[in-house]
């Protein structure tokens, strides 16, 4: 069976677009919320309009077996997690090791030298 | 294999293709997601996104190029009917919307430069700039693609070839939009709360 897109599909997944966009706009722009929540809120959204469009827009996950699409995509998804995730660790634990004091610093440094 | 059916498998195998190279694309994109994500608060004793960002003008931006989306799938759908009138008005459409996105970004961008946050100032502005130029950079190849398509499918008609071409054009339409939404909740939504 293969599936077919309609008018209505494009609609709903427009529809569901412009929706999740207005609210995420509004919370922000409004304050609703403060701090970590929000960010959390802001990702949330972002990921169900993600899914909305991979679905209504770009068909993911509809084309008939075996899914070649759907299994490339999931592996970008692993590539993008590994790329995105692994530099914000490692930077991350780099500016913690650099908050300490200069004469610490200077000190960690000369301990850290040997290559 | 019938005539229909083979176009169709032709067409399955090229958007494939097309496919693997959008994915690709995703990759290069998650990298400057991922530098703009560590430099976003290197500021440099510049500005921040708080104080450059006007969300209202990011806001139609963005309805601009959602409206772009769904207007060129509405194309799509125009394609495969075979009504060649309603696509090229699609097509026409969506290259509208897609200019205005275009120009509203390029002018934010002479603005962000004009008053002295261009992507020399710091970290982060190079960073936002790379991430969201290549970004528009895409967009301007589709937007050529779109006129391209808009002559061959006015001159040669809908054939198999123009089909194919047609699909993959839809999938990088929509993989931008995608993109986008991302760089909206990314960079500009987090950029200001």
């Amino acid at each position: 069976m293969n599936f077919k897109p309609t008018f209505k599909s494009y609609l709903t997944g427009f529809i569901l677009s412009i929706m999740l966009t207005l609210t995420a706009y509004i919370t922000v722009v409004n304050h609703f919320l403060c701090g970590c929540k929000l960010i959390w809120i802001i990702l949330i959204l972002a990921v169900i309009q993600l899914l909305v469009q991979l679905t209504f827009f770009l068909h993911l996950g509809v084309e008939p077996k075996p899914k070649w699409k759907l299994y490339t995509f999931l592996f970008v998804v692993l590539i993008i997690a590994i790329i995105v995730g692994g530099s914000l660790w490692i930077m991350s634990n780099l500016n913690y090791h650099m908050m300490s004091s200069p004469d610490l610093m200077n000190q960690y440094m000369n301990s850290q030298s040997g290559l | 294999m019938e005539l229909a059916e083979k176009t169709n498998h032709n067409i399955e195998k090229v958007t494939f293709g097309f496919w693997v190279y959008i994915m690709t694309d995703c990759v290069l994109f998650a990298s400057l997601f991922a530098t703009y994500a560590v430099l976003r608060n290197s500021t440099f004793g510049g500005k921040s996104g708080l104080e450059l960002f006007n969300m209202p003008y990011i806001l139609v931006e963005t309805m601009l190029l959602l409206t772009s989306s769904f207007t060129i799938g509405l194309g799509l759908l125009a394609a495969s009917r075979n009504a060649k009138k309603q696509l090229l008005g699609w097509l026409s459409l969506t290259f509208i919307l897609g200019l205005g996105f275009l120009v509203m970004e390029l002018a934010e961008f002479s603005k962000m430069i004009a008053e002295g946050n261009g992507f020399q100032r710091s970290g982060f502005l190079s960073s936002y700039f790379t991430l969201v130029g290549t970004h528009g950079l895409h967009i301007s190849a589709g937007l050529l693609w779109i006129i391209v398509m808009i002559f061959q499918v006015s001159r040669r008609g809908l054939k198999g070839s123009i089909r194919q071409k047609i699909a993959c054009l839809g999938l990088f339409w929509h993989f931008l939009d995608v993109i986008w939404i991302l760089i909206f909740s990314i960079v500009y939504l987090m950029g200001v709360s």
